[in-house]
């Protein structure tokens, strides 16, 4: 945050605000600019770059990093709507490059390999917004302390199966009606369960919701997906590979954007839904073994 | 006299924030997601958000023409940020091939998108608006656009740095930055007691029952 001549930048309610801004919308990943290009004739509020979609990054395994500069520029170039980008968990340096190139949102993701196993980014030393994944409120409340101006749900990325991102939303929706009913004298030993931040926990309590938007994300496939993630009160959608892996990219996602402002107009969502193609193969999460989770990367 | 019912555009954007930002004033909004919606309203709010995915959100619905009918008819219009973009004249780069935009065309202005550059460039600061008093106004530019040209009949309520960034015409509020998003609610009273209103006036002439 810096103040010069009574200008005010990178405050935390400037970051917040901008969420503001994508509220009701879809984010969507996009590898080249012609991804980029069917995303915003699509109607996404914002795209993210990326270099391989997450099912791609589950099924090639290795180390995966930011995005290449190259990358970043020609989306950049290609789109007028806000572009954002992934740093691996606790690769601040990552993290500054991507401000040095003017991304819009960086979000510190589990779809990345971790560089650090201890410590996220101190998010408070960037003028450049953060989003970070969330499971349950102890870790939404630790990044907005460590200054995330945006929570969305790890849900199990890249696997096209909600399962995950309903688990994880439910498990903050919860948690805050719970804290909503607890008595001041109680919060010091929650904020402790929880492993948040006192003052975040009374915010919470007072509030009855999260200080900043809450979207979800991680598993995304088809409308209703959209659809059945705001009526559980996630704010916005992020879709990962589910735009991509699609049959039908283009009307995949123009689909997917309109089911989400529309997501409680049945009628309309069931129109939505038809003749859309296959959507992106999915995998399922109780088979899956613990090592190949993306959701347990970050604390 | 009956308050002045007002509507926020729900499609997309921080249509939350315009509704609570009313409500901290008294004034109770209701939901505009269709056209249909608009019938009754005297007052619309077009929230900030992402202009080219609300044309998009709005092209099936042909809300377009629906939103020129109403402001046609009397109804008045408050533009933040993409709003202002959406009822501008023109608009330069824009999403389309030859870097415009489409726009309503309502408010003679032309606005150029994201006038101030990225996230990383937006900003916040005080502004003198003498139609609103004369303490200075908290604003929040987000990725904002910038009013390139006033056309006749357009004036011009604040400037920052020289430009204006709030703009009026008859039934027409255009703000390139959002007010909503801080706790300052007099020009969102503004909009409802002095743009808004004047409708509201003149059917207060009691009609004589059918």
């Amino acid at each position: 945050m810096t103040t010069t001549n009574g200008t005010e930048t990178g405050s935390l309610r400037i970051k917040t605000g901008f969420a503001e801004m994508l509220k009701g919308g879809v984010i969507m990943d996009v590898t080249t600019a012609a991804e980029a290009e069917v995303a915003e004739n699509a109607g996404a509020v914002a795209v993210m770059a990326l270099e391989r979609v997450p099912s791609d990054i589950r099924r090639d395994g290795g180390v995966a990093r930011m995005a290449d500069v190259a990358k970043v520029k020609e989306i950049q170039r290609a789109v007028k709507i806000p572009v954002m980008a992934k740093a691996r968990i606790g690769h601040f340096a990552e993290a500054q490059v991507l401000e040095a190139l003017a991304v819009d949102f960086i979000d510190e993701s589990e779809v990345l390999t971790p560089a650090d196993e201890h410590y996220h980014i101190d998010k408070w030393g960037f003028d450049v917004p953060f989003v970070c994944g969330c499971r349950d409120l102890g870790e939404a409340l630790r990044r907005i302390g460590e200054g995330a101006a945006l929570l969305r749900t790890k849900g199990e990325a890249g696997s096209g199966n909600i399962v995950e991102a309903v688990r994880h939303l439910r498990s903050v929706s919860t948690a805050i009606r719970r804290l909503t009913q607890l008595g001041r004298e109680e919060l010091m030993t929650e904020a402790k369960n929880l492993g948040a931040p006192y003052d975040l926990v009374c915010w919470v309590a007072e509030h009855g919701k999260l200080p900043v938007p809450n979207f979800a994300a991680g598993g995304v496939a088809t409308p209703a997906d959209a659809s059945l993630l705001r009526q559980l009160g996630a704010e916005a959608v992020f879709v990962g590979s589910g735009i991509f892996k699609a049959n039908k990219p283009e009307a995949m996602a123009r689909a997917i954007v309109q089911a989400t402002t529309h997501f409680d107009d049945f009628e309309r969502l069931a129109a939505l839904s038809e003749n859309l193609g296959d959507a992106m193969p999915g995998l399922d999460i109780a088979t899956m073994p613990e090592d190949q989770k993306l959701q347990t990367r970050g604390w | 006299m009956t308050a002045p019912r007002i509507g926020v555009l729900t499609l997309q954007g921080d249509f939350e924030a315009h509704a609570a930002a009313l409500a901290r004033i008294g004034v109770e909004a209701v939901g505009v997601r269709t056209p249909e919606r608009l019938e009754g309203v005297d007052g619309l709010v077009i929230p900030g958000g992402e202009s080219s995915a609300l044309l998009k959100l709005m092209a099936p619905l042909e809300f377009l023409p629906a939103l020129a009918a109403y402001h046609a008819e009397g109804g008045a219009i408050f533009g933040t940020c993409a709003g202002v973009i959406l009822l501008a004249a023109r608009v330069t780069d824009g999403v389309d091939d030859d870097g415009s935009q489409t726009s309503l065309g309502l408010l003679d202005v032309d606005v150029a998108r994201n006038g101030y550059g990225r996230q990383r460039e937006s900003f916040a600061t005080r502004l003198e608006v003498p139609a609103i008093g004369s303490d200075p106004l908290d604003a929040i530019f987000i990725r904002a656009p910038r009013i390139t040209r006033v056309g006749d009949g357009v004036d011009v309520l604040a400037r920052h740095d020289g430009e204006p960034v709030l703009v009026r015409s008859g039934r027409l509020l255009g703000a390139t930055f959002h007010p909503e998003l801080t706790g300052d609610g007099r020009l969102v009273r503004y909009f409802v007691d002095a743009v808004v209103a004047p409708r509201t006036t003149e059917p207060e002439v009691p009609c004589p029952r059918v």
